[in-house]
């Protein structure tokens, strides 16, 4: 009888019965030619079947958003012959281009190294390599490198307590994403943590699209570069023309 | 206003490009230089890539240059015959240009290369125009100076394929101009230039024209060789921001006009050692940049970019 009561209580943890339910104020950015960055209200609330006990850890809320995934190359300079050169050259198998990671406290007190590694949540989780790199003596300091320069560009950032969180029920943050946004699909996760596992998953997705002008130029750029090459140079020269003469009738008054 | 660039994907305002544009025009106008060798490094300053910086640049000049050749037209100034043999090196030498451009931007050393071509290129041709320059305005307080005389038969009349260029009143080898032409070409492809900062001297001081054809002709091949840059970066490379180009043309073409009237009234000397200073001046940031120890040591690039 005890025993089964025990594995009741194992089976239906307090949290078990949590899910997260999240929302975000749009699910579309569009890259315009006037695209100045843009700002995503995420919110949500917590689902629970039956009250939380009272011994149950603090609840906590992780919110990620992470740009299409790309390998990329991360350079060192070096002094030869007295200026600085691009010398080693490490790729960094993932890396993506954009990252955020928004909780309601210092991530590492609310998660376990363990949840971090298996969920891939944090600047340190998502920058990773795939395996050894031949010649590099330091490979951390390149991933570092790549980490510090997006974080200085604001394409990766650790806002660590911003979301709020209210009645360990709704929680809300806004997540800004700069203008050098590039496009694909943002990944969206909420996570409902307790006593620094888990519990719970929700995902949305942000999709990041040029539109308008931007998009037919780009397209147009790389689906029909010969096309594109001409017609910038007949814009150049009609350009060209257009105020060699509108020069010439201000000159002749 | 914010404007974001589909080529080059970075979120710039509007009315910097345009004052740039306007700004580097008016120099041209005053200097009669494309401005290319000014516009390229301010690109980069501002943070456009450099790739895209070069090639949207070639497509500026296009524009700079025709405006400017019609008007040597009118007053019948173009070597046409010369144009055309110049032109036939600078396409070659374009060509190549763009294909070593495309290969030391994989291996990540294209920043460089431009850079130091820069560094070379300005420093040489400013440091030689700001001696010449105070040469003649020292000569002009002396009035007993001569001025040099023009050598009349120099190495460049030894060689074969002679053809007679009726406009430039010259019987010479097609090589020389030919090969100039092509050194050109790389450069224009490389730097983002046109040119006419180091077609100009060599044409004069290799080559023997008479001064009144020299713009005229060297504007005339630029265009091709500008235009044919262009169309090599955007079906190679896909770095011509045709927004970018329209933002930098618009602000160009007005201040060029700008600029040539005030050059009007200031006396050439006076002109050239300006200019031979702000050649410097540029030459002098690039070196500095390329020897100071950099604050941050790496950088983020696209694999197979």
């Amino acid at each position: 009888m005890i025993r089964v009561l025990c594995l009741l209580l194992l089976a239906f943890p307090a949290a078990a019965q949590e899910s997260v339910i999240g929302r975000l104020s749009q699910n579309q950015v569009s890259i315009t030619a006037n695209f100045d960055g843009s700002e995503i209200f995420v919110y949500g609330a917590v689902k629970r079947d039956a009250p939380t006990p009272v011994t149950a850890p603090p609840l906590h809320i992780a919110i990620t958003v992470e740009g299409p995934s790309r390998p990329s190359t991360v350079r060192r300079k070096e002094r030869i012959f007295g200026i600085w050169v691009n010398r080693s050259v490490m790729v960094v198998d993932e890396a993506p281009s954009f990252y955020t990671v928004a909780t309601t406290a210092p991530l590492n007190e609310i998660m376990s190294t363990r949840a971090r590694e298996e969920y891939g949540i944090g600047l340190d989780r998502v920058v990773r390599l795939s395996g050894p790199v031949p010649g590099i003596r330091n490979p951390t300091n390149f991933t570092d490198a790549l980490i510090r320069i997006n974080q200085r560009s604001e394409l990766y950032t650790q806002l660590e307590g911003m979301v709020d969180l209210a009645e360990e029920t709704l929680f809300s943050t806004r997540i800004a994403l700069p203008s050098n946004l590039t496009e694909g699909d943002y990944l969206t996760r909420m996570y409902l943590l307790r006593g620094r596992e888990v519990v719970n998953v929700s995902q949305t997705t942000i999709f990041v699209r040029k539109e308008g002008l931007e998009r037919w130029i780009y397209t147009l750029a790389h689906e029909q570069p010969l096309i594109y090459g001409i017609a910038s140079i007949l814009m150049a020269l009609v350009f060209g023309w257009g105020a060699s003469e509108i020069f010439r009738v201000l000159l002749r008054r | 206003m914010q404007i974001y660039l589909p080529i080059a994907e970075v979120s710039v305002n509007a009315f910097l490009l345009l004052g740039l544009g306007g700004l580097v025009g008016v120099l041209s106008g005053m200097f009669g230089v494309g401005g290319g060798f000014l516009m390229t490094p301010l690109l980069f300053f501002i943070g456009i890539p450099p790739a895209v910086a070069v090639a949207t640049e070639a497509n500026q000049i296009v524009a700079s240059s025709f405006s400017g050749v019609l008007a040597h037209f009118r007053r019948k100034t173009v070597d046409i015959k010369m144009g055309m043999v110049l032109l036939a090196g600078g396409l070659v030498g374009a060509f190549f240009g763009v294909q070593l451009f495309r290969i030391l931007k994989e291996l990540g050393q294209v920043e460089l290369l431009v850079q130091l071509c820069y560094v070379v290129f300005l420093g040489v041709i400013g440091g030689l125009m700001f001696f010449e320059s105070l040469r003649a305005i020292l000569r002009t307080r002396d009035p007993n100076a001569k001025l040099p005389p023009r050598k009349k038969h120099m190495w460049v009349h030894g060689l074969p394929l002679k053809m007679r260029f009726r406009q430039s009143q010259l019987y010479i080898s097609a090589i020389p101009p030919f090969i100039i032409g092509a050194m050109v070409g790389v450069l224009a492809a490389i730097m983002g230039v046109g040119g006419g900062f180091i077609m100009v001297p060599a044409m004069i001081y290799i080559l023997g024209m008479p001064t009144k054809v020299v713009v005229g002709t060297s504007l005339f091949q630029i265009i091709f060789v500008t235009g044919f840059t262009t169309l090599m970066h955007a079906t190679q490379n896909y770095t011509v921001d045709a927004v970018l180009a329209l933002l930098l043309l618009i602000g160009g073409t007005i201040g060029a006009q700008i600029g040539t009237r005030i050059g009007v009234r200031m006396k050439a000397e006076q002109l050239r050692i300006l200019l031979a200073l702000m050649v410097l001046a540029v030459c002098g940031k690039l070196l500095f940049d390329l020897v100071v120890e950099p604050n941050e040591l790496y950088s983020i690039g696209e694999v197979g970019h």
